[in-house]
């Protein structure tokens, strides 16, 4: 087993791209992720990568669609303004059917907002942020560990399902440093030969191809549009049926069902403790794929519980998946902070007991 | 017996193109083509499309391609260029798309010294969409969204784009050439000729701007359009080199 080191979140991000085989990262400034175009400017030259400082994100997400275009493996990152201007370049990707690795590292909002954690850019990344019909892939981790092995998969994931995958981790994740064990190198797809084995619609020059290859942003008709939206549906049944993550505790002699991700998890683990020494049992569900949703989760939630609480840092943009989970079963609340604030256990602790006093 | 005319093999040559008559759009995709097809390279070239009426030149022109959002082209290439350090690479953006909406993007990537050249075509109005000013308008020429004509008190001068490119110093080629009689074109070529020998020789940035026609929109006959461009553009974007670096003089 790998020897673990102590890492910034932003830094092991990278290393996990990279070990991915991630070589083409296109980047601009903003907190709190800066450290990550900082570390590619540093370290893509040393494994024939490509690092590119573009003009803005709008530059940085086409320049992202041109290298994935081209077959090469590309992470991108930004906060929630930068990820709000790439969001033109999702819907392209999507569009294409191109793989692309994104790191969504949230901060407050709305409008250029806080630099503090913040979970408001959840319906950004599960709804679809940009024009069309489409989805990003979205995971959630709540540990440094989690990120980077989801980081490392994320890049041939997004291969196989043609498809961005998003990584959506708040400030904090990037901000703190934690353990964690680095995966081995994998192999990258460079070079001609390479790209167009393993990716035979890749633009490469059309070669002894026998045909030249032509990838669409814009279908030529109502029908080809159609017909290139059901190919990448055929993806998203299979997202939905093989990508589904998440992970459960104590539900079946819970009182209360927290439902947290990211950083507020580990906040809300902490409070489960706490309100267990004061004798109330609580459960958690905790998604670790945001889209697709584990709605089936909660069929796993047992007969004592009397309330479900989502626990997250914006006004309730998961709640909105959480009860269409509960599906009218038992009532959904809400324990948020919004703008970059944070709570604390003891808040939770709290906030929830008041909760439990106005449910039977 | 001698062959006077031959198709291009870089044109598809069962698909005909979906521009109105009088437009040089045709001429201008055959002369980008048609360079490639005599350097032997069609099928080592990458060509990025923009979002304009030449949003259709992948299904036009015969080597790999991607269409690219509007004005995005530049990053696009850009992209395509780190993962290919040694294909032909081309933008083909129109002129709402590479001033206006593009602007930023063509403009770093002149700053960096991108090696892929740009064809730009620049007809003085937004064509796919209808007819509406663009950044190259004229003074005095009508548009949907300036009905009485453009007037600089309003709507400001019209972009000089190559003379703005030439300021980069990494853009090492630029030229502005018009598609309005055969000379004209025959000059047009040579500058499509040089701007992929730039990129061969990994000089620096490239940018061939072509003064165009858009009959349909400028409200001219096509027979006339030709003559329409040659009394209302060229007075006001001069022909000629802007830069040529000593390599492919
Ligand atoms: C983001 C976005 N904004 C606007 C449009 C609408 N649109 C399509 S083509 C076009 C103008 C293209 O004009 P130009 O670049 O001059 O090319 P031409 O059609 O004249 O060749 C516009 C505004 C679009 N497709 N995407
Ligand atoms: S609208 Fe104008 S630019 Fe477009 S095809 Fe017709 S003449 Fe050409």
């Amino acid at each position: 087993m790998a020897e673990k080191i102590l890492m910034k979140g932003n830094e092991a991000f990278c290393e996990a791209a990279m070990r991915g085989g991630a070589r083409f990262y296109f980047g601009y400034p903003i907190t709190p992720q800066s450290e990550i175009p900082e570390y590619m400017a540093a370290h893509m030259d040393e494994i024939g990568g490509c690092f590119v400082q573009a003009e803005s994100e709008l530059g940085a997400v086409n320049m992202g669609i041109g290298a994935a275009a081209a077959g090469g493996n590309v992470m991108l990152s930004s906060s929630s303004p930068g990820i709000a201007l790439m969001q033109e370049g999702m819907s392209g990707l999507c569009v294409c059917h191109l793989p692309i690795l994104l790191v969504s590292v949230s901060r407050g909002g709305p409008g250029i907002g806080d630099i503090r954690p913040s979970q408001a850019d959840y319906r950004q990344a599960t709804r679809g942020g940009g024009n069309g019909d489409y989805h990003l892939i979205t995971f959630a981790p709540t540990t440094m560990q989690e990120a980077v092995d989801l980081i490392y998969e994320g890049v041939a994931l997004a291969d196989e399902y043609r498809n961005p995958v998003c990584i959506l981790c708040d400030a904090m994740m990037g901000q703190m440093m934690e353990a964690v064990e680095l995966p081995e190198h994998k192999e990258p797809v460079m070079g001609d030969a390479a790209i167009r084995a393993y990716k035979p619609w890749a633009l490469t020059g059309q070669g002894d191809r026998a045909e030249k290859n032509r990838i669409h942003a814009m279908p030529w008709s109502p029908e080809e549009l159609q017909e290139s939206n059901l190919e990448q549906k055929v993806y998203y049944d299979k997202a939905e049926k093989n990508l589904v993550r998440y992970e459960t505790r104590d539900l079946e002699d819970a009182e209360v069902v927290f439902v947290s991700y990211g950083t507020p998890a580990r906040i809300t683990t902490e409070a489960m403790e706490m309100l267990k020494a004061e004798g109330i049992n609580t459960g958690m569900i905790r998604p670790i794929s945001v889209w697709p949703y584990p709605y089936a989760a909660f069929d796993e939630i047992g007969p004592k519980t009397k309330v479900i609480i989502s626990v997250e840092l914006s006004l309730g943009q998961m709640m909105e998946d959480v009860k269409l989970g509960a599906n009218g079963r038992w009532p959904v609340k809400l324990i948020s902070r919004t703008g970059g604030v944070l709570f604390s256990s003891q808040d939770i602790v709290d906030e929830t007991k008041e909760i439990l006093k106005g449910v039977k | 017996m001698k062959t006077v005319f031959e198709y291009t093999k870089g044109m598809e040559e069962s698909v005909s193109t979906s521009y109105c008559p009088g437009c040089t759009h045709g001429i201008a995709h055959r002369l980008i083509m048609e360079v490639l097809e005599e350097k032997g390279v069609l099928k080592d070239t990458i060509g990025i499309a923009p979002v304009g009426c030449s949003i259709a030149a992948p299904r036009f022109m015969k080597v790999d391609m991607i269409e690219a959002f509007h004005g995005r082209a530049p990053a696009v290439a850009s992209g395509v260029r780190r993962v290919h350090p040694d294909k032909y690479i081309f933008t083909y953006q129109g002129d709402g798309d590479l001033t206006s909406i593009g602007g930023n993007e063509i403009l770093h990537a002149a700053e960096r010294g991108e090696k892929f050249s740009t064809f730009f075509i620049n007809n003085a109005i937004y064509g796919m969409t209808g007819g509406q000013m663009a950044p190259t308008t004229l003074i005095g020429q009508k548009a949907t969204t300036a009905p009485m004509g453009r007037y600089v008190e309003k709507h400001g001068m019209p972009l000089k784009m190559s003379e703005i490119i030439a300021q980069c110093e990494c853009a090492v080629f630029v030229e502005r050439v018009a598609l309005d009689t055969p000379a004209h074109v025959r000059q047009a070529k040579k500058a499509v000729q040089k701007a992929f020998e730039v990129q061969e020789k990994r000089l620096g940035f490239a940018f061939v701007e072509f003064l165009s026609t858009c009959p349909s929109n400028w409200g001219v006959p096509p027979a006339k359009a030709p003559d329409w461009l040659a009394e209302n553009m060229i007075p006001y974007y001069p022909l000629g080199n802007f830069r040529c670096p000593e390599e492919v003089k």
